[in-house]
């Protein structure tokens, strides 16, 4: 589920106090220095010990720096630049075949050892309440290794002021091009972690996102009128190397409605392109309510991805874990146990990972030091698996973890939160546009926009930014006032084809929200173009006073 | 070191200031000791307790500022954070909308501190969530929930004189009470910043309640239907429609209170005559701290809505300068007037309608017209002749707060809300309305 979290980072830049929640901030020169190796190392080990000596069975440590900065604009303003910083140490441990964790922000091997005892009181307390011992799947220790997402340009090493520039004047772009008001911010995440288990595995990890959204308003006072755009790049785990645009990193949507981008962004254009379709969205057709054929974008259908495939196939909450928040799930075991429950029709196939360059959820290892890896989730149509942690592969009868353990912060407990899960490519040549030319009466839908699904992920509802008619074959007018509605299982079993490797892409979320007290995490959805045939679209237009 | 005096938080503040060299200077000296504890499958999955203190600073020169944090309280500390934000500060772009910092304000203190709520223990968030897991069990039921407790206090300070100090005290509880065969939901949610008025064996009470009665839910076809609405499932619907309370937007021709030619809905009536709703700091239900957090400026009570007319904008500094007004504090609760009927009373009034505990996963579809969409979730009723009939699937929805509060036909007795997605605590009644736009099914239970 998406979170509304962080919109305060972006709304809140009038307020001089309104820190993000992130951390302390810094000054920017204190952003380069990481913590050795070898000093991280010795405090693990410290913890390590302490938590053995206290009774723990199995204790993982996990020293985290996290770092971020973020700049916000609007119109020709620079309203904020924050740096900030959050450095600390969690600990986990199994004692009495129960989970015990503490943390502290103080790195000295007192504090650390001391938090070790600490969770390791803990668990014995919680063991008083299990009613079965936790049971972890086997993990080998992997020995001191590291990994870091492949950046070739590093943002901390980006004058804030280069910064600046770019996203103003991609907001100049926008009001020339006919917006009425613009906004954009960049987001900046590095995560220096590193994870230590007494399965003998020391993991250093260097991982880095970005995330530049923007926003086209176009007003019209004479009607009352105001309609919005909002980019269709998605958020990235690249380096700055993501705004050195390339020609071959921009494509071209089905029909030339507008440009996309994969590999590298260029905002500027893009910014034009959301002033120029923001004032076009003010004199755009209503939709007529009805059915249709919908071709979706991979910048409008991950979103769709996230919330009917990502999130019902959480193993905790198809267990209830999450009943009382994010929900539990349609999946049930018993649908899995079947291996005929038809999630999706035959050209259907979801795949988990977290191994894709340039994805949000790309890792060396997880946050139970569990290397990435890629596996089924939806085959051939039929539910086959689910994502699963460590202390969750048994249920399912999995020998090994999937890797999907993640904590937001060193001061917060790790648990299953979802990896990249995407569609699998079209397995037929096919560009949007020829898929285009099999449709008579559709719709093509572009951009994340309103989005909404009951808490065990059947009924859903989902907007857009863009939205254009397809009539006898061709891309037609604007229209407006979209959203379509369906129940998941029928969707995916609408879905009649997928355009191939070509056109698939990742887009993604960057602050989905789960667990209480609540943690975001960042993750990708990769998908081509794909059409589902005959879907409820109804109309969103409303007059009110 | 978590929770300071008003006099340690005082002698920080002076320090700080002491050791600023720009044009201005802000602090705010928080700390909070939260604690929690979550179950689920009627066992505790997790609990724990989180202490921490933190001074921000905020300096200015000239219209460039610059913000830092740091949680160490020594004096050379303190310098440190002041050269930090000053830093900052140097390195960053003028703002052409920049505003300096307010002048001395007046803070008449607000009732948000409750000892009985600060004494809050493992002990006591582990007999609640027992309350729910052994009745749960006994009524061979499965729980999951998540109760919290926070002691917090709050100081600010700024160049210009401005001081203020409070302490804070809240919990809130959510249960959701499933059968064995999910095959039925119920749900609650009660927050308070007086452990006095909380009972948790009332709230498990109620959602076990729900859970039993929401077996077997038959499919009413969507359309529009008359529904009484339990506060929850009002609160995010409400918070979604003030968000558009901002003058700056409005004036802009971007909120649903812009009208035609550029004008702003200020004073239109544009709700039913019934609805009444405010902002109060000091209201005993739902206290707030007396300063906005954001600006440092005196909070006040606020008449939004008043017999059904827009009565109110909010005024950021900057807009309030340029259209030569009065800049307001961002409100921090939300009251809305009700009447002393219950909501079982609001039943019984009814010959043909729809009962709606809460509402889940509500999205903005058109702010042009605060369009939101959401659905129904642990406890959906059919009514009839005044009684309730059976339990009835989930739907979507697909409204408006402002077509919600110009269908009004009765409003109930208000009980406090705690916001989920939206920044408010509230006191709101639950009401009956006419028309509610249901437009699918939903087969989750």
């Amino acid at each position: 589920m998406e979170r509304r979290t962080f919109l305060k980072i972006g709304a809140g830049t009038a307020g001089t106090l309104l820190v993000p929640v992130f951390g302390n901030a810094i000054a920017a020169e204190e952003l380069l220095n990481p913590l050795a190796s070898s000093f991280k190392k010795s405090l693990a080990d410290t913890a390590m010990d302490a938590a053995k000596k206290a009774g723990a069975s199995y204790c993982d440590v996990r020293i985290g720096r996290y770092l971020n900065q973020f700049i916000t604009t609007r119109d020709l303003n620079v309203e904020s630049v924050t740096n900030t910083e959050s450095t600390g140490v969690g600990v986990r441990v199994i004692a009495a075949g129960a989970y015990g964790f503490a943390a502290t922000n103080t790195l000295s091997p007192d504090a650390v050892a001391g938090a070790a005892r600490q969770a390791v009181a803990i668990a014995k307390a919680n063991a008083k309440l299990q009613t079965e011992p936790v049971q972890l799947a086997p993990a080998k220790g992997v020995g001191e290794v590291s990994w870091a997402t492949p950046i070739k340009r590093d943002w901390r090493t980006v004058p804030v002021k280069d910064k600046a520039d770019m996203l103003i004047a991609a907001n100049k772009a926008g009001l020339a091009a006919g917006a009425s008001f613009m906004t954009a911010n960049l987001f900046q995440v590095n995560q220096q972690k590193y994870f230590a288990s007494t399965d003998g595995s020391y993991i250093d990890q260097d991982i880095h996102r970005l995330w530049a959204p923007i926003n086209a308003t176009a007003v019209d006072k004479a009607s009352g009128k105001f309609r919005s755009r909002a980019g269709l790049a998605p958020p990235v785990g690249m380096g700055y190397e993501w705004f050195d645009v390339k020609p071959e990193h921009k494509i071209r949507a089905a029909g030339g409605v507008t440009t996309l981008y994969k590999g590298g962004y260029d905002i500027v254009e893009e910014a034009r392109n959301a002033g120029r379709q923001a004032r076009e969205k003010l004199t755009a057709r209503t939709v007529d309510p009805g059915k249709y054929d919908l071709v979706l974008a991979p910048e409008n259908l991950f979103l769709t991805i996230h919330e009917s495939v990502g999130h019902p196939t959480e193993l905790d909450r198809v267990l209830g874990y999450e009943a009382n928040y994010a929900g539990t799930s349609f999946c049930t075991l018993d649908k899995w146990e079947s291996r005929q429950f038809n999630f999706g029709s035959k050209i259907v196939n979801f795949v988990g990972e977290k191994t894709t360059q340039g994805s949000l959820g790309a890792v060396g290892y997880d946050d139970e030091g569990v290397p990435a890896k890629r596996w089924d989730i939806i085959k051939d149509g039929i539910l086959v698996n689910y994502q699963a942690t460590r202390d969750q592969a048994h249920i399912i009868g999995e020998q090994e973890s999937h890797g999907c353990s993640y904590a937001d912060s060193w001061s917060k407990v790790q648990f299953q939160r979802m990896p990249n899960v995407s569609l699998v490519a079209g397995k037929n040549r096919l560009t949007p546009d020829e898929m285009v030319k099999d449709v008579k009466k559709g719709i093509y839908i572009l951009g994340r926009g309103s989005y909404s699904i009951d808490q065990q992920r059947y009924n859903f509802q989902f907007g857009g930014q863009l939205y254009f008619e397809i009539r006898d074959g061709k891309i037609g007018q604007m229209l407006e006032d979209v959203a379509y509605q369906s129940n998941t299982q029928d969707f995916w079993n609408a879905c009649t084809a997928i355009c191939d490797e070509r056109d698939w892409r990742m887009s993604g979320s960057f602050f989905d929200g789960k667990g209480q007290p609540s943690q975001v995490s960042a993750v990708s959805h990769g998908t081509a173009t794909t059409r589902f045939n005959g879907i409820n679209v109804i109309n969103t237009g409303r007059k009110i006073g | 070191m978590t929770i300071l005096t008003q006099e340690q938080t005082k002698h920080i503040c002076d320090r700080v200031l002491s050791f600023s060299k720009a044009d201005e200077c802000i602090v705010t000296v928080s700390g909070s000791r939260n604690g929690n504890i979550r179950f689920a499958r009627n066992q505790v999955s997790t609990a724990g307790l989180a202490d921490d203190t933190n001074i921000a600073v905020t300096v200015a020169f000239g219209k460039r500022q610059g913000t830092a944090t740091i949680n160490e309280f020594d004096d050379k500390s303190l310098e440190k954070v002041v050269r930090r934000a000053e830093d900052l500060a140097r390195l960053a772009p003028e703002n052409p909308e920049f505003m300096p910092a307010v002048g001395k304000q007046d803070y008449k203190a607000s009732q948000t501190f409750n000892a009985k709520t600060a004494a809050i223990d493992p002990e006591f968030r582990a007999q609640t969530a027992a309350y729910a897991i052994e009745a749960c069990k006994k009524n061979k039921l499965v729980a999951a929930g998540f109760f919290t407790d926070g002691t917090n206090f709050s100081s600010v300070a700024n160049s210009n004189g401005v001081y203020g100090h409070q302490d804070q005290t809240s919990l809130d509880f959510t249960c959701t009470v499933r059968t064995e065969d999910g095959r039925g939901s119920g749900w609650v949610k009660r927050s308070a910043s007086d452990a006095n008025k909380f009972d948790a064996r009332e709230a498990a009470d109620v959602a076990i309640e729900k859970a039993l009665r929401s077996v077997d839910a038959k499919a009413l076809e969507p359309g529009r239907y008359t529904v009484i609405l339990e506060p929850a499932a009002t609160s995010e619907l409400l918070g979604y429609m003030l968000f558009g309370f901002d003058a700056r937007q409005t004036d802009e021709g971007r909120s649903f209170l812009s009208k035609k030619g550029g004008a702003s809905r200020l004073g239109d009536k544009l709700f039913d005559q019934q609805v009444n709703i405010w902002a109060d700091p000091w209201n005993p239900d739902v206290p707030v701290l007396p300063w906005d957090t954001e600006n440092l400026i005196a909070r006040k009570r606020m008449d939004l809505i008043k017999d059904g007319k827009v009565n109110a904008l909010n005024y950021s500094q900057y807009w309030a300068k340029k259209k030569g007004v009065q800049a307001t504090a961002t409100p921090g609760n939300i009251i809305m007037a009700g009447t002393d009927k219950s909501t079982a009373a609001l039943i019984a009034n009814t010959k043909k309608g729809v009962l709606v505990t809460r509402t889940w996963y509500i999205r903005m579809v058109d702010p042009q017209s605060v369009l939101l969409t959401g659905l129904t979730r642990d406890g959906t009723f059919y009514i009839e002749n005044g009684k309730i009939k059976y339990p009835i699937k989930n739907f979507r929805f697909n409204e408006s707060p402002v077509t919600m509060l110009n269908n009004i036909e009765e409003i109930g007795k208000p009980v406090v809300i705690g916001g989920d997605e939206v920044p408010f605590q509230m006191l709101i009644p639950p009401m009956k309305v006419r028309d509610f736009n249901f437009t699918s099914l939903s087969d989750a239970v």
